[in-house]
């Protein structure tokens, strides 16, 4: 790991109070300009030194980006919004459970109180190579350190890497492609692009050294969910190796709208989203086909879940994930009470 | 501009990683302006033909040519059309996402790298031993011939060598995109034990981080050469004056005036027919 270093390197520090001030700022200083939200991701990294942004643009005085509101019958959330103040929320709670499930398993209260949604999708990966400010890949050099072979790869992607084996961290990601979220970006052109989040996230296959969509100059502003899943069935599970401050090994999030009850029930339309296997959190649409219009059962979870795994590639030390994952799915189907572990 | 980037290893050895991007639109750069400026300079060009008397006389004295020169086989123009889209494919993954188109470039760009590889060899093996292999290569013997092309380029009526089967700027540019060609294709095929393919277990460690930054260092630069390189030769290729050129890699043979208009029989012999 690299050694921390408190003192930043030096910056301009920008506060602008609207989202036109911070977009000007961002246009202003290009790819020299760092977005600044809860700051939990920023300042690892400008404390590690290995950012040095000519300009930190800091969000947190946009009232425009904050708080949740109603919108076609679903919500919209800031992406400035806390990550307590979206577990708090009355409607998240009644309708979004799974997103409230999510956000709060999020590293720890106090970081949920500084942490932003917009902040925890779009923040980097974890991979400590990376983070260590070694020239990999993501860095723009030509190697993986993660994928050699005596590298510490326990947490790295089982599926879909791509010359870098990084994983997304975050919580609320597949809860939000879950619900069919839609990020509403504003571009450096003044423009409002409307990306579904399935979308909003890449994986190194199509750009290597970013985590999203978003380019220099793009601001992240809105959350926007819809009514589609509201009061749906919702399974949301993050398994991680304390239950607190830690990131997901895996973690499964679905929502699913069932016809009949119990062992009778019908699975009428589902999705179903992974995270922590890729560097993007991963929306299972095959698996997904497969066992709509199936029942609700143990039968179509384990198919779901020997589905789910196909393709995947573990490195050294994380062939765990493939059970993990494969029981995750089963679970996000089945439910925990009706899903039996199996490795 | 930079030319090179340079990273540190967890040795905290300096190493070099790949070439600047910049070089890629400096290549660009250069080819459009010497398209342009060649295309400027044609319109004020000296006719470099044979006039039409010559070659009346000359098709008059050997009236025992065919009427369809054969300059390109069949075989001979597959490997270079099936050349030209791997080369197409090659570039446009390798560049287009860094300029800002993004696709999951990688495995189109390392199987067209290898129907490129594999066409090349192809290449060398079916003219080595079933075409004149040294009719494309230039040298010293070439001196007479490129002194006579650049008087006859300002105007002057130089008697000469003209060219053998490929005119000189044709040898010239076979011999720069040898060099890329060659330089780009074994670079990438030992890259491609860098990422995962079916072909080979990954081995990041074949070469130590100095040889495998300059390796990459020397897969960019023969790539971005082959920008202005592929410029140029499509170029060359759309000119109305090259047309004749052209057409022949595409049906395979030249008229016979424009054999006898073009090169010289001495250096370029047709067979009669029996």
């Amino acid at each position: 790991m690299a050694v921390i270093r408190d003192p930043m390197p030096a910056f301009e520090l920008f506060q602008p109070t609207s989202v036109a001030d911070a977009q000007a700022l961002l246009d202003r200083y290009g790819a020299g300009a760092w977005v600044l939200a809860g700051g939990l991701d920023s300042f690892d990294w400008l404390k590690d030194r290995i950012k040095r942004p000519a300009a930190l643009v800091d969000l947190g005085g946009v009232a425009e980006l904050k708080g949740i509101r109603e919108r076609d019958g679903g919500l919209e959330i800031g992406a400035m919004t806390t990550l307590t103040e979206v577990v708090h929320h009355p409607i998240v709670r009644e309708r979004y459970s799974i997103l409230l499930e999510a956000a709060e398993s999020a590293a720890s209260p106090q970081i949920r109180n500084q942490g932003t949604i917009g902040g925890n999708v779009s923040q980097d990966t974890r991979c400590w190579y990376y983070r260590a400010g070694w020239p990999c890949y993501r860095a723009g050099g030509n190697i993986c350190y993660a994928d050699t072979p005596e590298s510490i790869n326990r947490e790295h992607a089982i599926l879909q890497a791509d010359r870098c084996v990084a994983v997304s961290p975050s919580d609320t990601a597949p809860a939000l492609i879950a619900l069919d979220a839609q990020m509403v970006i504003r571009t450096s052109d003044g423009d409002e692009r409307v990306v579904p989040a399935q979308d909003y996230f890449v994986g190194p296959a199509i750009d290597i050294t970013r985590m999203t969509v978003l380019q220099p100059g793009d601001l992240l502003t809105t959350i926007r969910i819809p009514a589609t899943w509201a009061g749906a069935r919702f399974y949301f599970e993050k398994v991680r190796d304390r239950q607190v401050w830690d990131f997901a090994l895996v973690s499964v999030a679905s929502a699913m709208v069932v016809k009949g009850e119990d062992n009778g029930a019908i699975i009428e339309r589902i999705r179903l989203v992974v995270n922590g296997v890729a560097a993007r959190p991963l929306r299972l649409e095959a698996v997904e086909a497969l066992v709509q219009g199936r029942p609700r059962n143990e039968s179509t979870a384990v198919i779901a879940s020997n589905r789910a795994i196909e393709g995947a590639q573990p490195l050294r030390f994380n062939a765990y994930k493939l059970p993990l994952m494969k029981n995750l799915v089963k679970r996000a189907i089945r439910g925990v009470e009706g899903g039996t572990w199996t490795s | 501009m930079d030319f090179l980037t340079w990273g540190r290893n967890p040795w905290d050895q300096a190493i070099l990683t790949h070439v600047s991007w910049d070089l890629f639109w400096a290549s660009l750069f250069a080819g459009v302006v010497f398209l342009i400026a060649h295309a400027s300079y044609m319109v004020l060009s000296a006719h470099r033909k044979r006039h039409a008397s010559e070659t009346d006389a000359m098709e008059a004295a050997r009236p025992d040519l065919p009427e369809r020169i054969v300059r390109h086989s069949m075989v001979a123009r597959m490997f270079h059309w099936v050349m030209a889209v791997a080369m197409f494919v090659l570039l446009v993954t390798a560049f287009f996402p860094i300029v800002g188109i993004k696709f999951a470039w990688v495995t189109w760009h390392w199987a067209a790298g290898l129907v490129l590889s594999a066409s090349i060899l192809f290449h060398i093996i079916h003219a080595s031993f079933w075409l004149n292999f040294w009719s494309i290569w230039v040298g010293p013997s070439d001196i007479p011939e490129l002194k006579a092309e650049v008087m006859r380029e300002f105007g002057h009526e130089v008697p000469g060598p003209r060219p053998g089967k490929y005119p000189l700027g044709n040898r010239l540019y076979h011999l720069a995109i040898v060099l890329a060609g060659l330089s780009v294709v074994a670079t990438g095929l030992f890259m491609m034990v860098r990422v995962r393919t079916p072909f080979f277990t990954r081995n990041p460690y074949l070469f130590s981080d100095g040889a495998w930054g300059l390796t990459y260092v020397l897969h960019g630069m023969a790539g971005v050469s082959l920008v202005g390189l592929v410029i140029a030769h499509v170029y060359f290729a759309l000119r109305p004056e090259k047309w004749w050129i052209t057409k022949s890699m595409i049906l395979g043979w030249i008229t016979r005036r424009q054999y006898l208009e073009h090169h010289d029989p001495e250096r370029w012999e047709i067979s009669r027919p029996r």
